[in-house]
């Protein structure tokens, strides 16, 4: 199997789904000659011609409207916004119409659309460039939220959520766009939206995360296991809505602890929702207070700063003591 | 009940002063003192070296991502140079040159783009408006500012920069018709350097200029040379007289170009000629200037020799000023400040919850 990053898996799941399904394209600010920011749609303009990888003016409201009419259409668009920072200036389109038009409708159209964006901090970038919002969008009913973790799972999800009749909020992180390389299989592969995964079995301690706080997450884990001879069960969510609470309810329920680790802030985030589902579903199960890791309730610092503003293994590993030892 | 013509103007001004040799149509030249040419002059040339050397100190690591601004020197500081202390400059994130006239230090712009909170340093006598990345969205901003001057009676003007793919954005055309609707005392300057990073301005729009959009809104519109710092500001001057006055808001597309890279971490090869960029590189809108000046007798080989040395020891103080101050990072708690007038309870603890993490650390 190939070893790719993030950037060339993303980009095998979007050649692939383009060869295979002509509805397919491409749309979005650089997407098309110069392949993306990030080159995720690298030599999609020149394999497919520019009717399928579409440079568009600079508008992201356009583009999320003009993708929701091509959508309704029969068309496949997956559109994208240069980073997650201007998903905003989309936002009505996303949350007006995007997200209801099949309620709207009354079945009779749907939106199967894809918005990829480049998530979360990490690169050293400038203001704007590193903000974690997938909680706008997990808290938006009939929307989908996405983030993988790794070159492989970003490929099958990216195929699901091209595949699926629904809207879907794809969040790349873009530190790990590069980050490592993993084996990705040329043959087709997809990951179900709204499944999560166990990626390191363990019996003492849950810690549930996504995205680009898996890394630290596992760095913790390992720690925890090394120094402190504790099993920690990690899980990636992969989805953030719908919510995959079943395999975190076995979980904790099993090891009667729990942690939540992302980087979005921490008012209002993804975690609390996860805590809430832990507290109505495992309650008698807990042995300890939940503990939550998360980005401050401050707008991400400019990159000087960053590194104190990002949770890390280190935090991580604090936190899920003092779970244990509770 | 016939099927009838509306005229509307279809026609706008397009106004070359100085042209690419250094020609001058002196029936055009703007009355402008010695003394201003000459300050005009030290920040093209502190705005065009300056930028190089954020370059070369990019790539060694010595800079973060930064956004060039070689070859719009003219358009930036003849714009900026009509306005007065009091006016209100409300900037996209290509205008250094014009953030330096306005009296921004060379530190700060090294600090913030090496990610220092600090260096957003607004002068205190100026009311000018933070760098804005979230393209064309500042537009909004002077027309608020615009709106306000004119409620409080003052005839001060709110000057926004943008690019050319900001043109593209609902938040330019929502600018420009409030602006028409009540108008204000707005300068829309737009540097059109022909290029949206890969995007080519023709492109954005099927227009054939950028400036004929004002006509829609009803206000007035006005392409120039970009490249010619006299038709700039000969063309701001008379948006700021019309602002004043009380005639209202005007848009000036200036044409230039982005010689450079987008940002640091663009590669322009990609998407753009050799040919093209050289062909602007004889265009350039320093030496067109240098050599107006010299013909004036304001400036000679000797003159912008000295003024070479004067710019890159002013350069080499700022970098050596910024990087003296970089030897201490910034104290990470204050990320929890100018979150809010006063500090919410949670964020007094997540404060303290970071402070009791980083002594953990200093104790190893
Ligand atoms: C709303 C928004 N969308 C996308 C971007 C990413 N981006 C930064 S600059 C740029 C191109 C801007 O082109 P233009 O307005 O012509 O200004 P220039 O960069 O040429 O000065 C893009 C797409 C952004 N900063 N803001
Ligand atoms: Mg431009």
């Amino acid at each position: 199997m190939p070893k790719m990053t993030m950037v060339q898996s993303l980009n095998l799941a979007l050649r692939q789904e383009m060869e295979k399904d002509d509805r397919v394209i491409v749309l979005g600010e650089d997407v098309g000659l110069d392949g993306g920011v990030f080159r995720v749609t690298d030599g999609l303009f020149q394999h497919f011609g520019a009717q399928r990888s579409v440079d568009t003016p600079l508008a992201e409201a356009a583009i999320v409207g003009m993708s929701i009419g091509m959508a309704a259409y029969g068309l496949r668009p997956v559109c994208e916004i240069q980073f997650s920072g201007f998903s905003y200036q989309a936002f009505h389109q996303i949350e007006n119409h995007a997200a209801r038009l099949r309620w709207r409708s009354r079945g009779r159209f749907s939106v199967p659309m894809v918005m990829r964006t480049p998530c979360s901090g990490g690169v050293r970038a400038l203001e704007h460039h590193s903000e974690s919002r997938e909680a706008y969008y997990a808290h938006t009913p009939g929307l989908k939220m996405v983030i993988p973790s790794g070159p492989r799972n970003a490929r099958a999800l990216l195929v699901s959520a091209i595949r699926d009749p629904d809207p879907v909020i794809f969040y790349e992180p873009k530190s790990l766009y590069r980050a490592f390389r993993e084996e990705v299989p040329e043959e087709e592969e997809a990951i179900p939206i709204g499944t999560s995964q166990i990626v390191r079995e363990g019996s003492d301690i849950t810690i549930i995360s996504y995205g680009p706080m898996m890394r630290p997450t596992l760095e913790a884990a390992s720690v925890l296991k090394e120094k402190d001879g504790i099993e920690a069960e990690v899980i990636d969510l992969l989805t953030i809505s719908p919510l995959d609470d079943a395999l975190f309810t076995a979980s904790v329920r099993k090891t009667g602890r729990a942690v939540i680790v992302h980087e979005a802030p921490r008012s209002f985030g993804p975690g609390a929702e996860v805590v809430s589902k832990i507290m109505e579903k495992s309650f008698y199960y807990l042995e300890a207070p939940i503990a939550r890791v998360a980005g401050f309730d401050v707008i991400v610092p400019l990159f000087n700063r960053e590194n104190a503003y990002l949770p890390n293994a280190d935090r991580i590993l604090r936190e899920a003591r003092q779970v244990l030892a509770a | 009940m016939p099927r009838t013509r509306i005229v509307i103007p279809d026609e706008i001004d397009h106004i070359s002063i100085l042209d690419e040799e250094g020609n001058l149509d002196s029936g055009l030249e703007p009355d402008i003192s010695d003394e201003t040419l000459l300050r005009l002059h030290h920040f093209m040339l502190l705005g065009r070296r300056f930028d190089e050397r954020l370059l070369s100190l990019q790539r060694q690591g010595r800079v973060g991502t930064f956004a060039p601004i070689s070859g719009q020197e003219a358009t930036q500081l003849g714009a900026a140079a009509i306005l007065r202390p009091s006016d209100w400059l409300v900037p996209a994130f290509r205008e250094t040159a014009a953030e330096l006239w306005r009296g921004r230090s060379m530190e700060s712009v090294i600090l913030y783009f090496n990610g220092y909170a600090e260096g957003v340093d607004i002068p205190e006598d100026r009311n000018d408006f933070p760098i804005s990345v979230p393209v064309g969205s500042q537009i909004l901003h002077a027309v608020g500012v615009a709106w306000s001057i004119r409620y409080r009676g003052k005839d001060d003007v709110a000057l926004a920069f943008f690019g050319d793919g900001a043109t593209s954005q609902g938040d330019f055309h929502e600018g420009l018709n409030f602006a028409g609707v009540y108008e204000i005392p707005a300068i829309f300057v737009c540097q059109n350097n022909q290029w949206a990073i890969s995007v080519p301005r023709k492109h954005q729009t099927r227009s054939e200029t950028l400036a004929q959009k004002a006509i829609a809104y009803g206000i007035k519109g006005v392409q120039v040379d970009g490249n010619d710092v006299l038709a700039v500001y000969a063309a701001a001057s008379e948006a700021a007289q019309r602002a004043r006055s009380g005639g209202g808001a005007t848009f000036i597309e200036c044409v230039t170009y982005r010689m450079s890279v987008h940002t640091t971490a663009d590669d322009p090869r990609r998407y753009r000629s050799d040919e093209e960029v050289e062909l602007w590189q004889k265009r350039d809108p320093l030496n067109r200037f240098q050599k107006y000046l010299t013909a004036k007798g304001l400036m000679s080989d000797e003159k912008i020799e000295m003024a070479e040395n004067t710019v890159k020891e002013e350069i080499q103080a700022a970098v050596d000023r910024a990087e003296e101050r970089m030897k201490t990072p910034g104290d990470p708690l204050y990320m929890f400040e100018h979150a809010y007038a006063q500090m919410p309870p949670h964020l007094i603890e997540q404060r303290e919850y970071l402070a009791r993490e980083l002594s953990e650390q200093k104790k190893g």
